[in-house]
């Protein structure tokens, strides 16, 4: 039968982990989307940009640093290091964003909330495609996570795997977290009944402005792990971003496990197309959101608002 | 004393008539060099602003002057677009007066530019463009193609690569005319000298991620894979095959268009031993490396690509060419520029009827992170293509120029 | 009464002024012609946003397909000027029709969202259907004989053309915002439950406002082919309809003249930023967010409130 698919087994099999891989990736930058939108009601059209700044702080940390501060030897910030700092710091920036701008609109539509965050996104994405053009550069794979495993005449690099497990984990945290802990009840009934939860003494403004640092951290987060494997570039974002909508909104927008089942299925589909009809894998998610959204209003785990 | 009077009278006038002459025979006084490329998005690394420098150089050398008219180098922004390639091309023409359009990266905005040129009568020189159709199908009467195209590439990388026994050829495919197109070209060289093609995988164009397609191309085990493909797509081919281990396999990979500052981007770790083709490598002669010094002045220390420094010939060309005729009229330069035998120490050829330059190309190979001794210096010349070899031979052009 | 002549009148001095732009060398009538085609593009979305409140960012797909099908009919067929662009808009309008029954069942962002999606699956036949040249675009597209009669391959006759094409989807628009079509659609944007308790059939006035606002778009794009003798990929783009919002939005949703004026300065903008390279992205984000934040009536939305007359 599979000669038949023009594929083997075990190649089919590794095509089906790249998606599976591909998936966690969406996975792990819807759920910050997911996770924004669900508790703000903003649509962070800033994400793209906020992944990109995470790769892009990655390789500034191991090439750039030294010759900034003028060190000698040079400072390289290795990538685990990174796999804090980065979202730290893009957490921070956000925070200070939110703070200053988006805050302001909140009391209006969603659609100035959207317009914001894409104004920011091009400013962020134009400076750095100002600074360091739009080839990019490389990032090496961290030492530690090199090389791969050779599996019947096919290659599973260790760093993938190593990608799978981090990104499935995070989303697995970011879920508990939201769904089953003291802190994520309070976001949850945040949203639901801000003024309530506020008469109950709880610094709901607060809350929120920690829940949109934390959702852009996500994105960092994402763009860290990104960073050995893709191309370094300031477009490496704006690329992404509506695929990443698409995969949110067939989700539902404000479910978390909606978010993270959803992008791990579309990566194996988008995986399974790059097989049988490649030249349609960028448009196949496009294909599904328009029926899913036909057939199930809110997305396939969303509430109706 | 009347004889004297008279020969100064005489004297005076010869002198203001062939001033005058001059004067009518350059366009407003003035020679507008117009370098349109792609100033800030995909393929800047390969024109952009280099070229810009790159033509500012060649005027400077020039003395700044032709015919006793000043010359001016303007340029402007395509962004890899048609659309803007070609209002660009028309305000440049129209509002700014240029001459003559210079640079011309990406096809689509090649032939968007070259169709404004025509219709207006004026000069189009394509350096950075790609496509065989430049001087086939879409030929026109003053349009020059100079640095390199899809069939030298296919030719030169296909022959020469089939030629040390690699074979079999596994295609990775942009799903667009170019890629169609070099992948075609290519696969009917393989196939000709011996070769086989046992399969092929396209993909969209501007694709993030490429590791399903390497791992199907890795999958065939295929001894070559060909990457049809340009710019970011061919960047992240090459990334994701490091990744998945092909390089320094047994599998080799071939880009079938690439540039200098692609591998620059890339790192010599992950490119180390790559074979591709280019019109021009600045450190193949001494006089490259002459050029090449001085353009690193000038340009943040960065070696010119063999497209930037078509720029520089060819404007210097143009600029013979309008000293030679004594006019700027686009069809006495053309045929000025299809007449000489060109060999200012960059390039040497001759360009024909349909607009070609016919010139040697040069297969380079990547050299490793231990043989390079600074970040220009990225590969070795390790075959010299003649220039009949890589260039359609005449009669076989679909050129309306040059048929029968 | 008043104020709506007022208006006539404004819009009378601004059409004598561009009327009498090819006897001028200040501005370049080419580059007028490029606004007259987005200030058209940015009024059907306006139609669409600040009349029915219904945000559209796949607006780009009525925009390219009628330039892709216009440019083919002119060029491959040689039909004339005139059928070529309604061959254009009826495509376009089409379309809308289908895209809009299809998006209106859901509301918001869903709504935004599936109208992004339909328009990249247009992205993609663009790319793969064979009459559109894919990367290449359809070039050297002619413009053709106005009636049979008028050469337009000449600027100052095409510019003629151009500035009656936009003056007539002006006074299109004007028309339909003021008509009592016009008026349901801004009560349903205003509270759509109420304009159901009063009797009316919302989802069909949406899927009209739609297909009116499609179709206004192709007749946008069907002009820009023949003005710039082409079209391409861009035309079909997300960008481009991320672009004609920003345009809506900082000329000043739910005016008249705030499309027109948003097309202008956009079109000027990226034409002036465009020899700095990066610079435009960073100045047309920092444009939209200032705009976002202080300005959300939009320029020509500011101005009206200020001294309170309709625009």
């Amino acid at each position: 039968m599979f000669e038949l698919l023009g594929i083997t087994p075990q190649a089919l099999g590794a095509q089906l982990l790249i998606g599976l891989i591909n998936g966690s990736f969406y996975a792990l930058l819807s759920l910050g989307l997911a996770v924004i939108f669900g508790l703000l009601n903003v649509i962070n059209f800033t994400h793209g940009a906020q992944y990109m700044l995470g790769a892009m702080f990655t390789w500034i940390g191991l090439t750039q640093l030294g010759y900034w501060l003028d060190i000698e030897d040079g400072l390289e910030v290795g990538y685990f290091v990174m796999l804090f700092v980065a979202p730290l710091l893009v957490g921070l920036l956000s925070i200070g964003m939110e703070k200053t701008m988006l805050k302001r609109l909140y009391h209006l539509d969603h659609l100035y909330g959207l317009l914001l965050t894409f104004g920011c996104a091009l400013v962020i994405e134009g400076m750095f495609r100002h600074w360091y053009g739009v080839l990019g550069d490389s990032y090496p794979v961290p030492e530690l996570l090199d090389g791969g495993l050779r599996v019947s005449g096919l290659y599973l690099p260790y760093y993938r795997l190593w990608v799978l497990a981090v990104a499935l984990l995070m989303c697995f945290l970011t879920w508990y977290v939201i769904e089953r802990t003291k802190l994520g009840s309070l976001l949850r009934a945040g949203t639901e009944n801000p003024k309530l939860l506020q008469s109950f003494g709880v610094n709901v403004p607060l809350i929120v402005t920690l829940t949109y640092g934390a959702g852009c951290a996500l994105a960092a987060f994402a763009g860290v792990l990104a960073a050995p494997i893709y191309q370094v570039t300031a477009i490496m974002g704006s690329n992404l971003i509506i695929v990443v909508f698409a995969v949110v909104v067939i989700g539902g927008m404000g479910s978390i496990a909606g978010s993270i089942i959803t992008g791990l299925g579309l990566g194996v589909i988008e995986g399974l197309t790059k097989v049988f009809y490649p030249e349609a894998s960028s448009v196949s998610i496009f294909v599904i959101m328009v029926l899913v959204l036909l057939l199930k209003p809110a997305g396939l785990f969303g509430k109706v608002r | 004393m009347r004889k004297t009077v008279l020969a100064t009278v005489v004297g005076a006038s010869l002198i203001a008539m062939s001033g005058s002459t001059y004067a009518q025979s350059i366009t407003d006084n003035e020679v507008r060099i117009g370098v349109l490329t792609d100033l800030s998005a995909i393929y800047s690394d390969i024109e952009g602003p280099g070229a810009v420098t790159a033509a500012k150089m060649a005027v400077k050398d020039f003395g700044g002057k032709v015919l006793g008219k000043k010359i001016t180098v303007l340029s402007a922004d395509t962004q890899s677009k048609a659309d803007l390639s070609g209002s660009k091309a028309r305000e440049l023409f129209e509002k700014d007066k240029a001459d003559m359009l210079i640079g011309n990266v990406s096809t689509a905005s090649a032939l968007a530019a070259m169709e404004v040129a025509d219709q207006k009568g004026k000069i189009t020189i394509v350096t950075g463009a790609a496509s065989l159709p430049i001087t086939n199908e879409k030929c026109t009467a003053t349009n020059i193609h100079y640095v390199y195209d899809t069939y030298a590439l296919s030719r030169g990388t296909g022959k020469a690569v089939v030629d040390t026994g690699k074979k079999d050829w596994f295609f990775v495919t942009a799903d667009y005319a170019f890629g169609h197109t070099l992948e075609r070209d290519t696969s009917e060289v393989v196939v000709a000298n011996g070769g086989k093609v046992v399969g092929g995988v396209k993909h969209p164009i501007k694709t993030q991620d490429f590791s399903s397609f390497m791992a199907q191309a890795q999958a065939s085990g295929a001894q070559v894979i060909g990457l049809a493909n340009a710019g970011g797509d061919t960047i992240g081919s090459v990334k994701q095959a490091a990744e998945l281990g092909i390089m320094g396999s047994k599998q080799t990979v071939v880009p079938l268009l690439m540039f200098i500052s692609d591998v620059q981007a890339l790192g010599l770790k992950q490119t180390s031993g790559m074979s591709f083709t280019v019109g021009w490598y600045w450190d193949y002669n001494e006089a490259n490396r002459k050029f090449a010094k001085r353009f690193m002045k000038e340009f943040k220390g960065k070696a010119p690509t063999s497209v930037q420094a078509g720029v520089y010939s060819a404007t210097m060309q143009y600029l013979k060419a309008i000293e030679a005729t004594k006019t700027d009229d686009a069809a006495a330069v053309m045929k000025h520029l299809r007449s000489v035998e060109i060999d200012d120490g960059l390039f040497k050829g001759k360009i024909r009827a349909d607009g070609k330059f016919e010139h040697d190309m040069y297969l380079l190979q990547v050299k490793s992170p231990k043989e390079s001794k600074n970040k220009n210096d990225v590969a070795k010349v390790v075959k010299v293509i003649a220039a009949k070899d890589a260039t359609l031979p005449i009669s076989e052009s679909k050129c309306k120029l040059v048929q029968k | 009464m008043t104020t709506a002549v007022k208006v006539d009148r404004v819009a009378l001095v601004v059409l004598a002024l561009l009327a009498l732009v090819p006897f001028q060398s200040l501005f370049y009538d080419l580059f007028l012609m490029k606004v007259f085609c987005f200030a058209i593009f940015a009024m059907s979305l306006n139609l669409l946003l600040g009349y029915a409140g219904l945000l559209s960012f796949g607006h780009a797909a009525f925009f390219g397909a009628a330039a892709y099908v216009t440019s083919h009919v002119i060029k491959e067929w040689q039909l004339s000027t005139e059928i070529s662009i309604l061959l254009g808009v009826a495509v376009a309008t089409a379309l809308g029709y289908i895209f809009g029954s299809l998006a209106i069942r859901r509301q918001g962002i869903y709504f935004a969202m599936i109208t992004l999606a339909l328009a990249q699956i247009i992205d993609f036949m663009a790319n793969q259907l064979p009459f559109t040249n894919g990367e290449d675009g359809i070039q050297g597209v002619p413009r053709g004989m106005l009636f049979g009669l008028i050469d337009l391959s000449d600027s100052t006759p095409m510019y003629y053309f151009s500035l009656v094409v936009f003056a007539l989807a002006f006074f299109f628009v004007k028309r339909v915002v003021y008509s009592p079509f016009g008026q349901v659609l801004k009560s349903i944007r205003e509270n759509e439950p109420r304009a159901i308790s009063l009797g009316y059939d919302v989802d069909r006035y949406k899927r009209l406002a739609f297909t009116l606002s499609a179709g206004l778009a192709g007749l946008a794009g069907a002009l820009k082919c023949l003005v710039l003798q082409l079209a391409s990929l861009t035309d079909v783009h997300w960008h481009t309809s991320g672009e004609v919002v920003l345009m809506t939005i900082l000329g000043g949703i739910g005016t008249l003249w705030g499309p027109v004026a948003g097309a202008a300065i956009v079109v000027n903008l990226n034409n002036y930023l465009a020899n700095f390279g990066g610079w435009s992205t960073i100045i047309l984000g920092f444009i939209f967010v200032i705009c976002v934040l202080a300005f959300r009536r939009g320029i020509v939305g500011e101005i009206a409130h200020r001294f309170n007359i309709k625009l």
